[in-house]
């Protein structure tokens, strides 16, 4: 990538505190896939010129798998940790690309000290979109495709965050089609609960192909996705079903840098 | 004079007989829901009451399936409208008078008008619940709805949902009894339609046969509504008085949010820094962390197992559920209110006092490792629940307890808690490679 993404570390040697913090998360900062989705948003930041950091090597993991699973002492001990070192740069916006982190950090972290604003990229891009910061210079090369957005449990249900991603979306100039389970009523990728770190219980079928069955059925082009752990269960299910040269998982973020014209993510 | 006194007491006994065993009924409800932990859902009175007009007066969250709520507002609407007739029911049977009201207002037109319309009300209400009532059958006995038929439903529940809707058919087939020949006794002057209509059948019955048989409906109608009440605390039908008050309890905060363990946050204070200044723990008891049985639970998950009325909403919208796996939320609530059933069956041999049986509430025929298991925490069941119950988050403490009292984790989870604990981060990554995707 041809971006030095700055650190909070080295904004603070220079004196210098950015607008917001980029929390990365771990599958956006380790999974391969994900780290595209991470770049995406790191280009837009970049191009809209947005003073933003990053923790790098002094990320942890915020302890939403751990919670999930019951492991409430590994959770705590990894949440304090974070706090320390949110708390010693005076963190006050933070933006993630990940819905569990994104939940954690709102609802949890500030009864253990942790206050901060925090918003998921997708009520992110959306503002910028509505101050009319984000123009699609390529906005045709999505003209006439479908595309079908999965709400992820995180950002849906759990925080009502229904629309901001797909006014995001709005802005492709596709068509959206909405899957049979939506919104309120939006089916799990599977992976939440620290399902994604451990395998899936004795069933007929895989959550994961239940959804993707879902989403394959309106024939989309594109599935939506706004959560790296979302994306990396419909990507299996697509591929499952033998359909990944026709339709592609997209995380929103990547759709909107590609629109934007950048690339190299 | 003699027979009216007699009638006065033997009314004055069922009653009170009746309400007594309904009144032990309820008072055990309310016993084992205090036998959870206390919890604090009292903040933001505006905001509970306020959901509980939405979600349990004004059926909100019912009117996702449009169809089924409409159904259900009948039934709601008309048990509602015919307690009228039951203070009338009560005035005659104390003071053994004969439609007391309609006499009593002989001569204010307006009052006598509006007695006959709530008579004519409820008559209208009461043949649209009972086609109601076959409909619900219907549903659940020959189409069969999957949300009827779940493993978790055979034996009792199913029962009890039979006993409900047979239960609703008597107390109405009781009104037109009561009301019909009490019509054709009078000859037509109390003015209702339906039992007007029904009344022509019995035309050329002897007076005092007329009599007897709206005798019979009468008794019957104050029975089905006293056998309702007795058997509501042992039933699934709860819901009709619980809906209020768990709806005011509603949990306020987002769905995603999950409460941090004070009594963990206390430790990993004084591990991270042993000089820290922690509040003290709230009893001498070691701390437990978790819940393994209803006792662990707080009073507001009790309530929500009591509020269940089995409709099964959320297994219906539960993914785990929905792809065959063993998780089934509406289980949850029912294993947990079934536990508390037995704990004061337990409790009440022994003279109200609890002693350990060596049992809990996972495994041991409730609920099993592998439910808990299998939840992806996706809060479908809380989104779906009409009477906003909370099945995950019993579901949570559960696992709490597996994971952190008994070390009952699966491999994977273990390997996951390790890399956290030594790379903070769920692989086996080195935090020192956590920028590495800049690099690409």
């Amino acid at each position: 990538m041809d971006i030095k993404v700055p650190t909070m570390a080295e904004m603070a040697a220079n004196g210098q505190k950015p607008d917001v913090l980029f929390w990365v998360g771990c599958s956006g900062s380790f999974d391969q896939r994900a780290q595209r989705i991470t770049r995406a948003f790191v280009k837009i930041l970049d191009h809209l010129k947005i003073k933003y950091a990053v923790l790098g090597t002094e990320e942890s993991c915020t302890g939403d798998p751990a919670k999930r699973a019951g492991n409430e002492f590994v959770y705590q001990m990894l949440a304090m940790q974070n706090i320390e070192v949110m708390n010693n740069y005076g963190v006050q916006e933070i933006v993630t690309t990940c819905p569990h982190c994104f939940n954690i950090l709102k609802n949890e972290y500030p009864a253990l000290g942790g206050k901060y604003r925090v918003r998921h990229h997708a009520q992110f891009l959306q503002e910028l979109i509505d101050q009319g910061k984000i123009k699609l210079t390529d906005a045709n090369s999505f003209k006439g495709k479908r595309i079908t957005y999965h709400d992820s449990c995180y950002l849906g249900r759990a925080n009502e965050i229904y629309e901001a991603p797909r006014k995001v979306l709005e802005l492709l100039d596709a068509e959206l089609v909405e899957m049979k389970s939506c919104k309120t009523k939006g089916l799990c990728c599977g992976a939440g609960g620290a399902q994604m770190f451990k395998e899936e219980e004795h069933g007929k079928l895989r959550i994961n192909e239940a959804r993707t069955l879902e989403a394959l059925d309106v024939q989309p082009d594109i599935v939506a996705a706004a959560c790296p752990f979302c994306n990396t269960m419909l990507t299996d299910g697509v591929k499952g079903k033998d359909m990944q040269v026709s339709v592609k998982v997209f995380d929103i973020a990547e759709l909107i840098a590609q629109g934007q014209g950048l690339d190299g993510f | 004079m003699v027979l009216t006194i007699v009638q006065s007491l033997c009314f004055v006994l069922f009653v009170g007989g009746c309400s007594y065993i309904a009144f032990r009924g309820f008072r055990n409800v309310y016993l084992n829901i205090m036998l959870g932990r206390a919890a604090d859902y009292t903040d933001h009175p505006g905001e509970r009451w306020k959901t509980m007009l939405m979600v349990a007066l004004g059926q909100k969250k019912m009117f996702k399936r449009p169809i089924a709520a409409m159904l259900h507002l009948v039934i709601y609407v008309s048990f509602v409208i015919t307690q009228v007739e039951l203070i009338e029911i009560f005035i005659d049977g104390i003071f053994g008078t004969h439609r007391f009201l309609f006499h009593a207002w002989e001569n204010i037109p307006f009052l006598r008008g509006l007695y006959v319309f709530a008579i004519n009300l409820i008559e209208v209400l009461s043949v649209l619940t009972f086609i109601v009532t076959i409909a619900f059958l219907y549903r659940r006995d020959l189409l069969k709805l999957p949300r009827f038929n779940k493993p978790e439903m055979k034996g009792w529940p199913d029962m009890d949902a039979h006993i409900i809707l047979f239960l609703e058919m008597f107390l109405i087939t009781n009104i037109f009894i009561m009301n019909s020949f009490d019509m054709a006794a009078a000859h037509g002057e109390y003015g209702f339609w339906i039992s007007g209509m029904i009344a022509h059948s019995w035309e050329g019955m002897n007076e005092s046969l007329l009599e007897i048989f709206e005798k019979i409906g009468w008794w019957g109608h104050l029975a089905g509504v006293l056998g309702f009440l007795m058997y509501l605390a042992h039933s699934k039908h709860l819901h009709i008085l619980l809906a209020f008050p768990n709806t005011y309890f509603s949990r306020l905060t987002p769905k995603g949010y999950i409460n941090n363990m004070p009594e963990v946050t206390r430790e990993v204070k004084l591990m991270l820094d042993p000089n820290a200044q922690v509040e003290p723990a709230a009893s001498d008891a070691p701390a437990k962390f978790g819940a393994k049985d209803i006792f662990d639970l707080t009073w507001k998950n009790l309530l929500d197992a009591y509020t269940c009325t089995e409709c099964g909403r959320c297994t219906a919208q539960c993914p785990a559920n929905m792809t065959g796996k063993l998780l089934s939320p509406r289980k949850i609530m029912m294993d947990t209110r079934d536990r508390m059933e037995e704990v004061r069956e337990k409790m009440d041999a022994n003279k109200g006092v609890w002693v350990d049986d060596g049992k809990n509430l996972i495994e041991n025929g409730y609920i099993s490792v592998e439910e808990l298991r299998a939840c992806t925490t996706c809060n479908a069941c809380v989104e779906e629940c009409p009477v906003n119950i909370s099945p995950l988050d019993i579901i949570m403490q559960l696992r709490r307890s597996l994971i952190m009292e008994d070390s009952n984790s699966p491999n994977e989870w273990n390997g996951m808690f390790a890399n956290l604990e030594n790379n903070g981060a769920p692989w086996q990554f080195s935090p020192q490679d956590r920028l590495n995707w800049e690099k690409a």
